[in-house]
C-alpha cells in the first residue's frame, strides 16, 4: 500500500469537474485508491462519493492506492492532486 | 405596483412582461415489474441516450458560452456514470420490483439529500445538479421531451429555480432576464446567466404566477417591480437606453484592436488586485494584465503566504489568461496597505518610508518566497514580473542578483521555468531622472502615475486642501513621461503606464504621440481606452 498527503489549494475544493476527471484517470488502474478525510473516505472512482466527502481549500486528505499497479499509480495520483487541485 | 428584492447575479436593466414557469415535475408512478432485468437493461438504454443528449448539450453550450461553463454537462454525464448510483438504481429495482422511472426518482431524491445537508453552498448547490440528471433520465424512459417552449414575444422569466439544462436550451433571443425564488449566486444557472450577459436575480420571494404582467427586473439594484407606475417604468426606460448604448460599445469595439488611424497600435491591459477580477478582464476584452497587485494574497492572510498558496493564485491567473502576458507585481506593502504580522514600525511619513522593493530587499526571505512561487507559476503561462518603488541601479541590480539565485535553485530542483521578463515600476522622479541608465538593465519599463505624480508635485492626493495647486496633467510629470519612454526606447525595450492617467481618455493621444507601447488601465476603462485610441487621426 502506497499513501500521500495532500492539501486542496482548489478554490472551491474538490468540486465536480475534478472529481469527475479523477474518476475516469482512477479507472485505467488496478490498484484502488482511496481519499480520506477526518475519518470519511470514499473511493476515488466514484465521483458523487468523493464530492459528498466536501473537502475544501486548505484542508487535507490522505489518498491510498493499493493493488497490483500502487507503484506507479501513486506517482500519477500526485501528479494529477498537484496539477488539478 | 409591487415590489420584490432578490439577489443580483448578473447586472442590467430588464423591461418586459412576465413568464412564469411552474415546475412541472415529472410524476413518477411506482409501479410493480416481474422481469426485473429487462428493467435493468430499460434503464442501462435510457441512461446511455441521457448521456448521449448531455454531449450534444455540451458541444452546443460550447459554442453559446464557452467551454468552462459548458463543462457542467460533460459533468452531468460523468455523474450518470457514477457507480454507487447505477448501483443504487438497480437495487430498487430488484429489490422491491419496482419500475426504473421510480428507482431513479428516489435515488435521485436521495444523493440530491446528502449534497442539500452539506454546510457549503457550492457543494449545496450541487443537489440541482443531481436533481437535473435525474429528470432527464426520467424524461427518456416516459418518452417525453422537454416541453418548455417559450413564445415568440421575449420575455421575463420567472420560475421557482431553472436547471442548467434548461437555461441553456432557451432560445436567448427570446429572454429578457431570469428571476427564480431558489438557486444561489454559485449556482450554474447564475453563472450562465452572467455569461449570456443578461439580468438575473435569485433568492426573490415572489408570490404568484404573474404571468402577462409587466415588469422591470434592475439587475443592479436587485430589485423586481411587477405592474410599475408610468413614472417608475419611464425612469428604468431611459437607464435601460444608457445601459443599452453602453453594451453597443462594448459590442462595437469588442475583438477590435486598439490600433490608431495611422496604424500605430498600442496594448491595451488590464489591472487587477485579485483572481476575483478576471471575469471582468476577459469580458472587457483586455489583451493582458499590465499590473496584477500581488498584495491581496498578503492582506487576506493571517500570516506570510505560502510559496504554494502564493504558486496557486499565480498559476490559476496565467493560466485562465492563456497565453495572454500578465504582469505581476511583487508585494507593495507599506504606506497605505499595512499588514499586522510584517511588525512594520509606525511612521512619520510612511509614503516615503519602509514600503515595497525597500522591504523585499531588507527581508530576503519574504521575497525569495514570492519570486520562487512566480518563477514556478511561469511554466504555465505568459508571466512576467515588476518590482515597485526603484530608485536606483544599484537596487535594480540587487534584485537580479536575487532573481538568479532563485531561479538557478529552482531549476537544480527541477521545476520548470517559462520566459519570464523582468521590468520596473517609474513612479518616482529618481527613476524617471535615472530611466536610461535603468533602461541597461531591466526588460520593461511601466510608469505608476499615481506616486509619480504626488513625487513630482510634493503633493498628498489624500489632502483635500491641496486640491487647487493638484493638476493631474501638469507639464512637469509629461515631461517626466515622455523622457522614460524615449529611454526606453533607446534602450531597445517598452513602456507601459499602469497609473490612473493611463485611463484619462483626454491624455490617451498625447501618451501615443509620446510613443507609449502599453496602457493599462481598470477593466471597465479598456473599451473607452480603446475608442481614444482608434479615434486618433
Amino acid at each position: 500500500m502506497k499513501s500521500f498527503e495532500y492539501t486542496i489549494t482548489d478554490e472551491v475544493g474538490i468540486h465536480a469537474r475534478p472529481a469527475g476527471i479523477l474518476a475516469k484517470k482512477v479507472k485505467e488502474f488496478n490498484s484502488v485508491v482511496t481519499i480520506s478525510k477526518d475519518g470519511k473516505s470514499a473511493e476515488a472512482k466514484k465521483l458523487m462519493a468523493v464530492m459528498g466527502l466536501g473537502v475544501k481549500q486548505g484542508q487535507t486528505v490522505t489518498v491510498t492506492v493499493e493493488g497490483a499497479d500502487e507503484e506507479t499509480a501513486v506517482v500519477e495520483m500526485e501528479k494529477f492532486f498537484k496539477e488539478n487541485l | 405596483m409591487r415590489e420584490f428584492a432578490g439577489k443580483s447575479v448578473c447586472k442590467g436593466i430588464a423591461i418586459g412582461k412576465i413568464k412564469y414557469f411552474t415546475t412541472k415535475e415529472n410524476t413518477v408512478v411506482k409501479r410493480k415489474v416481474q422481469d426485473t432485468d429487462a428493467e435493468i437493461e430499460r434503464y442501462e438504454a435510457a441512461k446511455q441516450k441521457a448521456i448521449e443528449e448531455l454531449e450534444n448539450l455540451y458541444e452546443k453550450a460550447v459554442v453559446k458560452v464557452g467551454e468552462d461553463n459548458a463543462a457542467i454537462f460533460n459533468v452531468h454525464a460523468m455523474m450518470l456514470e457514477d457507480d454507487d448510483f447505477n448501483d443504487s438504481v438497480a437495487n430498487i429495482i430488484t429489490t422491491q420490483q419496482t419500475n426504473a422511472e421510480y428507482a431513479v426518482a428516489s435515488t435521485g431524491d436521495n444523493f440530491s439529500e446528502i449534497f442539500a445537508n452539506m454546510d457549503d453552498d457550492y457543494f449545496k448547490a450541487r443537489s440541482a445538479d443531481v436533481k437535473d440528471i435525474a429528470e432527464r433520465v426520467i424524461r427518456v424512459l416516459q418518452g417525453v421531451t422537454d416541453s418548455r417552449e417559450l413564445g415568440d414575444e421575449p420575455v421575463i422569466l420567472v420560475a421557482e429555480d431553472l436547471s442548467p439544462s434548461e437555461t441553456v436550451q432557451m432560445d436567448k433571443d427570446k429572454l429578457l432576464s431570469f428571476v427564480t425564488r431558489l438557486g444561489s449566486a454559485n449556482s450554474h444557472t447564475a453563472i450562465l446567466a452572467r455569461t449570456m450577459a443578461i439580468p438575473a436575480l435569485v433568492g426573490v420571494e415572489f408570490d404568484g404566477d404573474y404571468t402577462g404582467h409587466m415588469c422591470i427586473v434592475d439587475g443592479y439594484e436587485g430589485r423586481m417591480i411587477i405592474d410599475p407606475k408610468e413614472e417608475v417604468l419611464e425612469k428604468y426606460r431611459v437607464k435601460k437606453e444608457a445601459d443599452d448604448t453602453n453594451k453597443a460599445l462594448l459590442a462595437e469595439l469588442k475583438g477590435k484592436e486598439n490600433i490608431t488611424a495611422s496604424g500605430k497600435k498600442i496594448n491595451l491591459y488590464a489591472n487587477i488586485g485579485n483572481p476575483g477580477d478576471l471575469g471582468a478582464v476577459l469580458n472587457n476584452d483586455a489583451g493582458g494584465i499590465g499590473l496584477f497587485r500581488s498584495e491581496f494574497l498578503y492582506l487576506e492572510s493571517k500570516d506570510y503566504p505560502t510559496e504554494e498558496e502564493q504558486f496557486a493564485a499565480y498559476k490559476k491567473v496565467v493560466e485562465a489568461m492563456g497565453g495572454k502576458k500578465v504582469i505581476i507585481r511583487t508585494l507593495d506593502i507599506g504606506a497605505d496597505k499595512q499588514v499586522d504580522y510584517f511588525h512594520l514600525d509606525k511612521e512619520e511619513n510612511p509614503a516615503l518610508g519602509y514600503r515595497a522593493i525597500r522591504i523585499c530587499l531588507t527581508r530576503p526571505e519574504i521575497f525569495k518566497t514570492q519570486l520562487r512561487a512566480l518563477f514556478r507559476a511561469s511554466a504555465y503561462g505568459n508571466l512576467s514580473i515588476m518590482y515597485p518603488m526603484i530608485i536606483s541601479v544599484d537596487e535594480v541590480l540587487k534584485i537580479k542578483e536575487i532573481s538568479k539565485a532563485v531561479r538557478e535553485e529552482l531549476k537544480a530542483e527541477g521545476f520548470p521555468i517559462g520566459e519570464v521578463e523582468e521590468g520596473i515600476m517609474i513612479e518616482t522622479p529618481a527613476a524617471a531622472i535615472m530611466s536610461d541608465e535603468l533602461a541597461k538593465h531591466v526588460d520593461f519599463f511601466s510608469i505608476g502615475t499615481n506616486d509619480l505624480t504626488q513625487y513630482t508635485l510634493a503633493i498628498d492626493r489624500q489632502n483635500a486642501k491641496l486640491e487647487p495647486f493638484y493638476d493631474a496633467h501638469h507639464p512637469a510629470l509629461l515631461k517626466l513621461i515622455e523622457m522614460v519612454v524615449e529611454n526606453s526606447h533607446k534602450a531597445g525595450i517598452w513602456t507601459g503606464i499602469c497609473g490612473e492617467l493611463g485611463a484619462d481618455t483626454e491624455l490617451t493621444e498625447t501618451f501615443v504621440k509620446m510613443g507609449i507601447d502599453e496602457l493599462s488601465v481598470a477593466p471597465g476603462a479598456i473599451l473607452p481606452v480603446r475608442k481614444a485610441i482608434r479615434d486618433i487621426r
